[in-house]
């Protein structure tokens, strides 16, 4: 293996790296987790929802940054192969808004030229009480007609 | 190619890796980056569909059970498997770095912590498919409403079980590669070695894993 020749990095992070950033991450997803319950007693598609879940996101991107930068070691890698991981995946940030307005486009499209399915996205189905527990598929497909992804 | 830094001038010249880590580990890198992919296509599919459908179920009505406790809990059986999955993922951070000391003890210690974290994840979620299944819902068939209270689809079940199918046996694997490492450990192969490098890129891939459940997680219970 001698093209594997290397200087293994001594661990010139301070001690408390693990705990600190474990700390971290337990706030972040505590904070979440807040945030979720705070969520289901908002206004279904108000503003406050967008805005809770766009800091959500926001609140995501920050644990992968610690997981990635500091569990992962990334951060104290050369900077050529940090580089190597995180431009390829800035081809994210295209990927989903493109995708996302893409399916919205589809939808309102849909919705424009296909009155029997914005009809479908109107009509109320009579609601069965939520059965916890109970272990019959007879109640399977009654009163939902499961449609494929293009229905 | 000769773009090296200010700080490492000697990287590029030959005779070694320019980014200074081993080749097992910049593969693994590379794969997990292909991997990442792979769950990002997903993810990204799951949110054009749900953007693209005029309604779709509440997860907090969807997933509101937690074993033992009965329904009317959303949100909490959740975030216990988030926690036992971030805790082994700290118990590897310190397999690793117990590694790097050459402290056998500890690594055994730990990758044994990060193993039943491992399996308590697992199970997890086979109760939590297990439940869904019971109430009706599978691949092709979706019990619940939408929020609205109109009809939904299968969509919904489909990437559900999908998604958290393909990460539950990303997870499965993770604990089989972390019983090898630990077998390999007690066995002495890596003090016969000299290092334990095979558990960092070990630990790596098990952090991918958590990191992959950050955004499964968050984006089906959370938003």
């Amino acid at each position: 293996m001698s093209q594997n020749e290397f200087v293994q990095v001594e661990h010139h992070e301070n001690k408390n790296e693990v705990r600190n950033v474990t700390i971290v991450l337990s706030v972040l997803t505590v904070v979440e987790l807040l945030l979720g319950f705070a969520m289901m007693r908002m206004e279904h598609g108000s503003a406050a929802v967008l805005a809770t879940k766009i800091t959500i996101i926001v609140l995501m991107m920050a644990k992968a940054y610690y997981i990635v930068g500091y569990f992962m070691h990334l951060k104290h890698e050369v900077r050529n192969l940090i580089m190597t991981i995180t431009v390829p995946l800035a081809l994210f940030v295209w990927f989903i808004f493109a995708f996302l307005y893409d399916g919205n486009a589809y939808k309102q499209l849909r919705n424009t030229f296909d009155a029997h399915h914005k009809e479908q996205g109107t009509t109320k189905v009579p609601k069965k009480e939520h059965v916890s527990g109970n272990s019959h598929s007879t109640e399977k497909n009654e009163g939902v007609k499961p449609a494929a992804v293009h229905e | 190619m000769s773009t090296a830094t200010t700080a490492q001038p000697k990287l590029w010249n030959g005779g070694k890796s320019p980014f200074n880590v081993e080749y097992g580990k910049l593969m693994m890198w590379y794969f997990l980056m292909s991997d990442a992919f792979t769950f990002g296509a997903f993810l990204i599919s799951y949110g054009t569909i749900r953007f693209s459908s005029n309604g779709w179920p509440d997860p907090n009505e969807v997933f509101q059970s937690f074993p033992g406790l009965g329904s009317g809990l959303p949100l909490m059986f959740v975030s216990l498997m988030t926690f036992i999955l971030i805790i082994s993922s700290v118990t590897m951070v310190l397999a690793v770095k117990a590694g790097h000391d050459m402290n056998k003890k500890k690594v055994v210690t730990n990758l044994i912590w990060t193993i039943i974290g491992g399996i308590a994840f697992l199970s997890c979620q086979a109760w939590e498919w297990t439940h869904l299944h019971h109430e009706g819902a599978w691949w092709g068939s979706n019990p619940f409403l939408n929020a609205d209270g109109t009809a939904s689809s299968s969509n919904f079940t489909n990437y559900f079980f999908t998604i958290t199918g393909f990460h539950g046996f990303h997870v499965l694997s993770g604990v089989v590669i972390n019983i090898v490492m630990l077998i390999m450990t007690l066995n002495d192969t890596f003090e016969k070695r000299g290092h334990y490098l095979m558990i960092e890129k070990a630990g790596l891939y098990w952090h991918f894993v958590d990191l992959v459940w950050v955004f499964v997680f968050t984006c089906f219970y959370l938003i």
